[in-house]
């Protein structure tokens, strides 16, 4: 396994679930890099959050963004230099709430690029606040009395939106994490992978997720209706079975295909630009 | 005409307004009224005014023509070419003693008008019924009736139309034609002997001068009034191997680009004071990021929706002003196509070379008016590229330097990481709260503005114009320079233009206001902002002439204003 560490202090809290995320990617890069994959070829994109300190903690190319604001700058990246292999790690905070418009319009367009979501379902940096995905009632700093909005279902909504690639791990389950991130980096188009990544100080629903997860046996992701059965199993709010894998995978013309454009030489500009000027006379 | 001493001057000077409801082609017919003017050898200024809406209203330009150079319009009509009764209603008071009327009397009653008023009446909705052409071609009609009525002969307006219309053009010319017999020979508008000039608005200065300063992707959402430089860039984008991309909203397409900057791409934006506000967030990040970005700031009346087609100068302070933070910023404002083709280059080269946002303040006026474009006058700009790694020691993007620019390397550099943040960073990227990392990077940020504003003393960033040995001036920015200029000549002034707004050139504008005893200060806002921002550098100007109703000053208007104000 190849050394991705850099000098950066891990500053997560003990037993955080983000490790699990970490430990994850460093192994996929690494046997990726293995198989051929150039590691000057990856960037990672974060937003801001505790999830977004990733970008310190694993040597290759980075972007660490605002708030929100993962699949804009990724989406930059994929068009300039389409070669580069991108994965944006993003909070359920920036990707499911500030940053929404730029999550459905990534996966619209089917940006090749891999979306990896730490969906620990409450605000860890800011201390402890709803998010999208909290469960009806969740009682926050900001919500003391408990929330009164029902949460999303983000697999249903990027169904709907055009991703081509749907899969949800947690971080308790590192061996299926892996294969799940090693498949979506290696799909062509916009991958989604929903971790329900555990935040041991305000949100810890070790637990209640080892109670209910089970893996996805006999499932056909290339069947859209019965991935859409199995996103709705579980809706984020009420106790159902909660599956994990590969729910979506989709083959479809991407982006940045649309987009070659280089630019031209000096002289050759100019000798267009005067061609322009003469024909507007 | 020959002889006709007053006919004389007109010729030299001529002001032809046509109006009708939008949806008329009010626009087009400006515009080719404006191309057969400039086959004559004139000079043009388009002035457009119209409402923010599709259908209806009332819309109205201006088709200026001089023998000389003009960048600016007068508030009278010496040709008024009426497709309804508003533009009569709205515009009969500006008609001078001799102008000549041209309307359709099925929709515009004429009344109150001197005796020495031509009037030539077409039955253009008649004539569009018998030959079944739709509504629009009314303008082909009014023109052809324009260009008899002003001696320009049938072969010119008729090369004309084959050139600007790509459908329907037959019948456009048949339509074309009734008007032109239907009216009568007023005068002969005398062909100019000198070459003839581009004609060109703002936008289209901007987005030829972006691409011939190397830029590789522009995006946009669009907002009046910079809308029209993604459609020209869009257009052209194929010719020119470009990336035009329309973004879901204001705040991704500043993220984008500077995702694009980190790939090495000479990237550009567009928007209005709205559009700006959604990218303050990234105009910081671009500043702690030290990715270069150029932002088109085209101004409109605010404050919000205010007025969008219409103009105003009330951004510059929010432009100075705008994200959170401190860092350095380039603000430039180009005052007529010329300059918005020359700044685009240096407002790019800039950018790149240090490593900042440049921000390109212009206006609805600047562009969407249309110029005669002359080349010739603008300074010559080699596009320059940052300062690159070395490949000496393993890279670091934020390298401690003495002018503060770390040299570049872009992805994909083997055996080399190239990080970017927007936390507070050390020289590798990695975040840092360090009380010392944090003073010496803030400090190197802040160090390259030095550097700028040395660079900027090769550049002319203040112009003078008019009497430069006046002892009173005028001091104007950004659009306003054409109608400064013309008025100053008037009354023998000199006008101080200041092209660089940020980092402020306070010792070329001293020694501009050296031996001024008055100086006015013209400006489109109500709080004279640029006079407020020399208070800031112990300058100031002792009287303002303000407007701030979306229009432009007419020459007419602002000599009028000025010789108030010299009393």
């Amino acid at each position: 396994m190849k050394n991705l560490n850099t000098t950066a202090i891990n500053t997560w809290c003990p037993g955080c679930g983000n490790f699990a995320i970490l430990n994850a990617m460093k192994t996929v890069l690494s046997s990726l890099s293995d198989e051929g994959l150039p590691l000057e070829n990856v960037v990672i994109v974060s937003g801001i959050g505790c999830h977004a300190k990733i970008v310190d903690y694993i040597n290759v190319n980075s972007f660490y963004s605002l708030h929100g604001r993962v699949f804009p700058p990724a989406t930059g990246i994929k068009i300039a230099k389409p070669q580069m292999k991108v994965i944006g790690h993003a909070g359920d905070g920036d990707a499911y709430g500030e940053g929404l418009e730029h999550l459905i319009f990534a996966a619209k367009r089917n940006v090749n690029m891999t979306a990896i979501i730490h969906n620990n379902r409450v605000y860890g940096l800011t201390t402890g606040q709803y998010t999208p995905t909290s469960p009806l009632g969740f009682k926050g700093r900001s919500t003391p009395s408990g929330t009164k909005e029902m949460p999303i279902n983000p697999l249903e909504l990027m169904l709907a939106s055009g991703a081509t690639f749907l899969a949800r791990g947690t971080s308790h389950g590192l061996e299926l994490l892996k294969k799940i991130f090693r498949e979506a980096i290696l799909h062509k188009g916009f991958s989604l992978v929903d971790v329900l990544q555990v935040c041991v100080t305000y949100y810890n629903m070790y637990e209640y997720y080892d109670k209910r997860v089970y893996e996805l046996k006999d499932h056909n992701p290339a069947d859209r209706d019965q991935a859409e059965r199995k996103i709705r199993e579980w809706d984020y709010n009420k106790d159902a079975p909660i599956a994990l894998g590969v729910f979506y995978k989709k083959d479809a013309p991407t982006f940045e295909e649309n987009f070659s454009g280089a630019g031209l030489s000096e002289a050759e500009r100019q000798r267009k630009i005067e061609k322009i000027m003469e024909e507007a006379v | 005409m020959p002889g006709d001493g007053d006919n004389h001057n007109k010729m030299k000077d001529l002001s032809i307004l046509i109006g009708g409801k939008a949806g008329f082609g009010i626009d087009r017919a400006s515009l080719i009224i404006a191309n057969i003017l400039n086959q004559l050898g004139y000079r043009l200024y388009v002035y457009r005014d119209y409402p923010s809406l599709i259908r209806g209203g009332h819309t109205f330009s201006i088709i200026r023509a001089s023998d000389r150079k003009i960048a600016s319009h007068k508030n009278k009509a010496d040709i008024l070419l009426a497709l309804n009764q508003d533009t009569f209603n709205l515009h009969k008071d500006k008609l001078t003693p001799d102008a000549i009327v041209i309307y359709d009397p099925d929709s515009a009653k004429i009344y109150d008008l001197s005796a020495s008023v031509r009037l030539i009446a077409i039955p253009i909705s008649k004539i569009l019924k018998e030959n079944n052409a739709p509504e629009i071609m009314s303008n082909s009609c009014i023109t052809g009736a324009f260009c008899k009525a002003a001696g320009i002969s049938w072969e010119i307006l008729d090369k004309e139309f084959r050139e600007d219309f790509s459908k329907e053009t037959d019948l456009n010319l048949k339509i074309a034609r009734h008007g032109y017999d239907g009216a009568t020979e007023i005068y002969k508008i005398t062909p100019l002997d000198q070459p003839k000039l581009p004609l060109l608005n703002g936008n289209e200065a901007v987005g030829l001068g972006l691409i011939k300063g190397g830029l590789k992707t522009y995006l946009a959402y669009p907002m009046t009034p910079t809308s029209p430089i993604l459609h020209y860039l869009a257009k052209l984008a194929a010719d020119f191997s470009l990336k035009v991309i329309h973004p879901e909203s204001e705040i991704s397409v500043i993220l984008m680009a500077l995702g694009a900057a980190y790939c090495g791409e000479r990237v550009a934006v567009g928007t209005s004071g709205g559009g700006f506000c959604l990218m303050t967030e990234g105009l910081s990040f671009s500043a702690m990021a030290e990715l270069p970005v150029v932002i088109i700031l085209g101004q409109r009346p605010g404050p919000s929706t205010g007025l969008p087609t219409y103009s105003s100068q009330t951004e510059l302070h929010f432009a100075l002003n705008a994200s959170q933070g401190e860092f350095p910023r380039l603000i430039v404002a180009p005052g007529d196509p010329e300059e918005a083709y020359y700044l685009s280059q240096v407002a790019l080269n800039i950018a790149w070379k240090y490593q900042v946002p440049s921000i390109i303040l212009t206006d609805k006026n600047l562009g969407e008016e249309t110029y005669s474009f002359d080349v010739k006058a603008v300074p010559d700009v080699r596009e320059e590229g940052p300062a690159l790694w070395d490949r000496k020691s393993p890279y670091k993007r934020y390298l401690y330097t003495k002018n503060g620019v770390s040299p570049l390397a872009f992805v994909p550099e083997k055996d080399n990481v190239i990080k970017i943040n927007s936390y507070e960073h050390d020289e590798t990227g990695l975040t840092t709260e360090d009380p010392g990392e944090t003073n010496k990077m803030q400090e190197k940020r802040l160090r390259k503005e030095k550097y700028i504003a040395e660079e900027l003393k090769r550049y002319e960033t203040v112009k003078i114009y008019g009497n430069k040995n006046s002892d009173t001036a005028i001091i104007c920015w950004g659009s306003n320079k054409g109608v400064c200029v013309e008025a100053a000549e008037k009354l023998n002034l000199k006008v101080i233009q200041p092209l660089f707004l940020s980092p402020f050139p306070t010792l070329q504008l001293k020694n501009a206001m050296k031996g001024i005893k008055k100086l006015i200060a013209v400006e489109s806002n109500a709080t004279a902002q640029l006079v407020k921002l020399m208070n800031l550098y112990g300058l100031g100007a002792d009287k303002t002439i303000l407007k701030y109703n979306g229009r432009p000053f007419s020459v007419d208007e602002l000599e009028a204003r000025l010789r108030e104000a010299l009393k």
